[in-house]
Formats: structure tokens, sequence, C-alpha cells
């Protein structure tokens, strides 16, 4: 049986990507955003939280270009992963497309997409991905 | 920070003896035959020790079943050094779980429970290919965010040296350089996994593995084993003459992700972790003679530098352009060879940079002997730093 769909769970959170969109955990209590999804805020320790829709547009704070890779990635090397941190706040790691490594710039504007859903699974340890992309 | 962490020098626990099993590409023997081997010098170099008759309980580091689909490490390795049936315990954090057996070592003794046990790290990974290392080593940062995002390990410490360089100007050389260094230093360590000085040029110019991490900027894949025998400080003249006393030890937690970070230029949880153990020795980063420190990349190493206070943040680069943590430095850093020379089996490293520092303290490091140390330090990083532990050691 899986959870219901407003259990602020990492599972749920890619279940709304599975869909396109990209859900961050807000406290009643205090206001505070939190990404990754966890069950208590670490701000105010309310258990009281709701998934929110976020922006998905952020700007670079750091980066690297993979050149050895897990086996599932081998195909794609080099490939440049970033961390984005995100209007709304919270920082996501993703895969950066559509753009040649040299072009990365720290705090350059990126913004979140999503892979399509067709081959994979939505539970643990397989999701669909996002990935980041040029604005 | 803890409760009571003011004790102002005063010992915790005192190391009478430490073994280490040669560090290196060890075909033909798994992880309780290398720990046995460790065990084995510990033994042998503290004669007045009686094992069978002393050593009252073990607690041993190793990060990952996976390597040799071999739980239960703790009774394993324990029955391989005749100890039967005395308590074991397997404690893991990563790349910092002897660090933290050290740590479950102090609480034994101080607690009154025990006068003497005995402390180790192993970890047997070179039988497995470079890819299954790879994805076993990942394990230690964040599965859901991060791993599935494609991002591997050296991938995340490249992102710190992307913005280490971005912030503060650290250059790809100044990282090449702590490899040239321990490298150095490894050369003189007959322990140590790669016995052979590396030139700036060959470091700079090694393949990448994730950029701006180059194959000489990567600690190695490595077997071995570490131990060390501890007891209440003042049992310690009775097993020797010249014990080494712990005199401060801090842990401390960070995100399992590094992304969720603010600061990406700094470990946090190895920067609280010396500051407990520096407030608990009653000592300040200046005092320090001798320092192993986490250097499982170039810019960790470089990190810890300005996380301990050797320098001030974003100082790191220049710190050791200048030599000043060369043997023969304002503070030695990783006269072993490090992560980087001697090797990193994980589990075993936190234990086996105490042994490099007991050496150091007992002036039986050969040729890569600081003159007159008196104060040591380890700094052991578990993962991405969501684990930091720091002891410092002061010689008895």
């Amino acid at each position: 049986m899986s959870e219901p769909a407003n259990t602020i769970c990492v599972e749920n959170f890619y279940k709304f990507v599975s869909e396109g969109k990209l859900m961050g955990a807000k406290c009643n209590k205090c206001g505070a955003l939190h990404l990754p999804p966890k069950p208590i805020c670490a701000n105010c320790f309310s258990t009281d939280l709701k998934w929110v829709p976020m922006s998905p547009r952020g700007k670079l704070v750091t980066y690297t270009v993979i050149h050895v890779a897990p086996k599932q990635f081998e195909a794609m090397v080099p490939y440049p992963v970033g961390i984005v941190k995100l209007d709304d706040g919270p920082q996501l790691l993703g895969r950066i497309r559509d753009i040649e490594p040299e072009e990365l710039k720290i705090g350059m504007k990126l913004s979140v997409d999503f892979e399509k859903p067709s081959t994979a699974q939505t539970q643990w340890p397989t999701w669909p991905r996002y990935y980041f992309k040029p604005t | 920070m803890g409760d009571h962490t003011v004790m102002n020098g005063k010992p915790l626990a005192s190391i009478i003896s430490v073994g280490m099993s040669k560090f290196g590409k060890r075909d033909g023997v798994c992880a309780r035959e290398l720990f046995t081997e460790a065990a084995i010098e510990a033994f042998e170099s503290c004669p007045i020790l009686n094992p069978k008759k002393d050593v009252k309980a073990l607690f041993v580091g190793q990060m990952g079943e996976s390597f040799e689909h071999q739980g239960h490490t703790g009774p394993t390795v324990l029955d391989w050094v005749g100890l039967l049936p005395i308590p074991a315990m397997r404690t893991e954090s990563a790349c910092s779980s002897s660090a933290v057996a050290i740590r479950a070592g102090i609480f034994a003794v101080m607690s009154g429970l025990y006068d003497v046990v005995m402390v180790g790290g192993v970890e047997k990974m070179t039988h497995r290919t470079t890819p299954e290392v790879t994805e076993y080593l990942a394990m230690a940062c964040d599965y859901p965010f991060e791993q599935w995002q494609g991002v591997t390990f050296p991938g995340l410490f490249a992102m710190v040296a992307t913005a280490h360089m971005h912030k503060y100007g650290t250059t790809e050389k100044q990282m090449a350089l702590v490899a040239v260094k321990n490298h150095h230093n490894g050369a003189m360590n007959p322990k140590a996994h790669m016995q052979k000085e590396i030139t700036l040029e060959q470091a700079l110019s090694s393949r990448v593995v994730a950029w701006p991490l180059k194959l000489y900027d990567c600690s190695l894949i490595t077997d071995g084993a570490s131990c060390m025998i501890l007891t209440k400080p003042e049992l310690a003249k009775k097993f020797t003459d010249t014990p080494v006393h712990i005199i401060g030890s801090g842990q401390a937690s960070d995100t399992i992700g590094l992304y969720e970070r603010e600061v990406l230029t700094s470990l946090a949880a190895g920067r609280l972790a010396g500051e407990e153990a520096f407030k608990m020795a009653g000592i300040t980063p200046s005092d320090v003679d001798v320092a192993e420190v986490h250097d499982c990349f170039t810019i960790a190493e470089i990190v810890a530098y300005e996380d301990l206070g050797f320098c001030k943040p974003g100082e790191g680069g220049r710190l050791v352009e200048e030599g000043a943590t060369n043997i023969d430095g304002k503070v030695a850093v990783n006269t072993s060879g490090g992560l980087k020379a001697k090797g990193h089996p994980v589990g075993a490293t936190g234990v086996a940079q105490a042994c490099e520092v007991y050496l150091q303290l007992t002036e039986q490091a050969g040729r890569r002997q600081v003159k007159s140390a008196e104060i040591g330090l380890t700094h052991n990083i578990g993962g991405l730093g969501a684990t930091g532990v720091v002891n410092v050691y002061k010689r008895g």
C-alpha cells in the first residue's frame, strides 16, 4: 500500500516529478519551505507541513563535469552536474542539459525540466528524473 | 558541542600501542586477515599487554558489507584475532567509520566499564572493479537526490572545488601541490600503498575524473587495516613508557546531501568537530605540530586547513603553496602520505590516521619524523562531510 498523496516523503516528491511538477514541503506553522521534503520542520519542529508548487527557476551555485560515471550514466560522459539555488530558496542537484560544459558559469540562470516518465518507475530506487537547462 | 567539553587538556584515554597492515593491493587476503595483521603488530609492540587477559572489548570501523558480501564484522575479526568471547561492535560512518570507533573506545574507558579496549578499522576493496567501488562508495552520499541524479562521489567534491575556486581563486595547481606533497611523504612510509614521488606536471596532466578534479586529485582504492589499544590514562604507564594521550575529541554532523548546504566551500561538521576538540584539549590550532587530515580529494585537504584554523578561509591553497604544511613546515600535514598516497581503505582510515600521529609523537616515524612533535591532530570526514571527527593527541 502506498502512502497518501499528501504525506511528506521522497516517494511523493518523485510522483510529482513524474507528473512534471516541482513541489516542496511548506511548514504551516512558520512558513519555511523545505526541499528535500522532511516530515519535521527543522526550523520550528512542527510536523504540520503541506506540499506547495515551487518556481522551477534558479541560479547555478556550483558545478562539475563528470568524466568517470556510474554504469547507467556511462553513455553520457562527459556531462555536467550542478547545484541550483531555486528562486524560492531551497537548492537542488541535477544534470544540466542543452549546454556545452565550457558555457557553464556560476550565477547563470537555469530552470528545472522533467524527463519523460515513460520508462522509469515511481518507486524506490528508480524514479523519473528532473534536470536543469538554460532559461 | 557536548555538555561537558571543557577538560583543559586532561587526558580522556591513552594509546599504548598501534598496528597497521601493509596498505595496498592485497590480493589473496580478506578483511579479517588484514585486521589480524594489524592486531598482531599492536600486540607485539606492547609485550606487557596480555591480550587474552587485558583487552575487554573491541570497536571496529568498516564502511561496507558490499565489498566482501560480509556483514557482522565485529565478532568476525574478533574471532580471527583470538579474542572470543569479549564484546565486539562495528561502527559505520562511511569514510570516518573508525574515527567513530575511537570515540566509542574513549567512551568505553571513560565510563569506567572497561580498563583496556581495542579499536580498529578495516576495508578490503581492490578485488572489486572500479565501477563497483565507485558505486559502493557513493552510498556515503544521498541516494534519492544525488546518486540517482547522476553525480558521483568525486563529482560532489569537484563541486566543492569549483565553489572554492570561484569564491577564493584557488587553483588547480594548488590542489595538485597537495598531491605532490602527500606522495613525497608517502614515499617515506613503508606501509603506504603508493611509495613514489609524483611531479606537478604529472598531477596536472592526469586524466579528468570530475572536472576540476583529475586522477591525481583522488585518493586511492586500497586494502588495509589499522588497530590500537586504548586504556585509562592512569593505567597507561603500566603498559608502556611512551603512551600518547587523547586530550580532545569532537564530532559533528551535517546534511547527507551536499546540495542542501548554503556554504559549499567548507565542511561544517569537520570545523565544528575541530572547535570542540580544541576547546576540550585547551589548545589552539597553532599549537598543533603534526596533523593527519582527510585528503580523500586534494580540495578536501585545502578545506581542512581552513576548517581547522591552520589558516583563514580562502587561504588554504596558498598555505600548501608556501610549504607551510610540509614535514618541516609550520604544521606538518599528512606525513603518512595521507589518503592520497598511503591509501584509503575507508573503514581503516580513521584509526590509521591515529597510528601515524602515535608514531610521530613517540619518535617512530623514521625518515618522515617531525622534529620534537608534542601535539598531534586527526581530522576524519565521513562522506561529503555529513560526519566530521577530530581528535587531539599529546605525547605522554
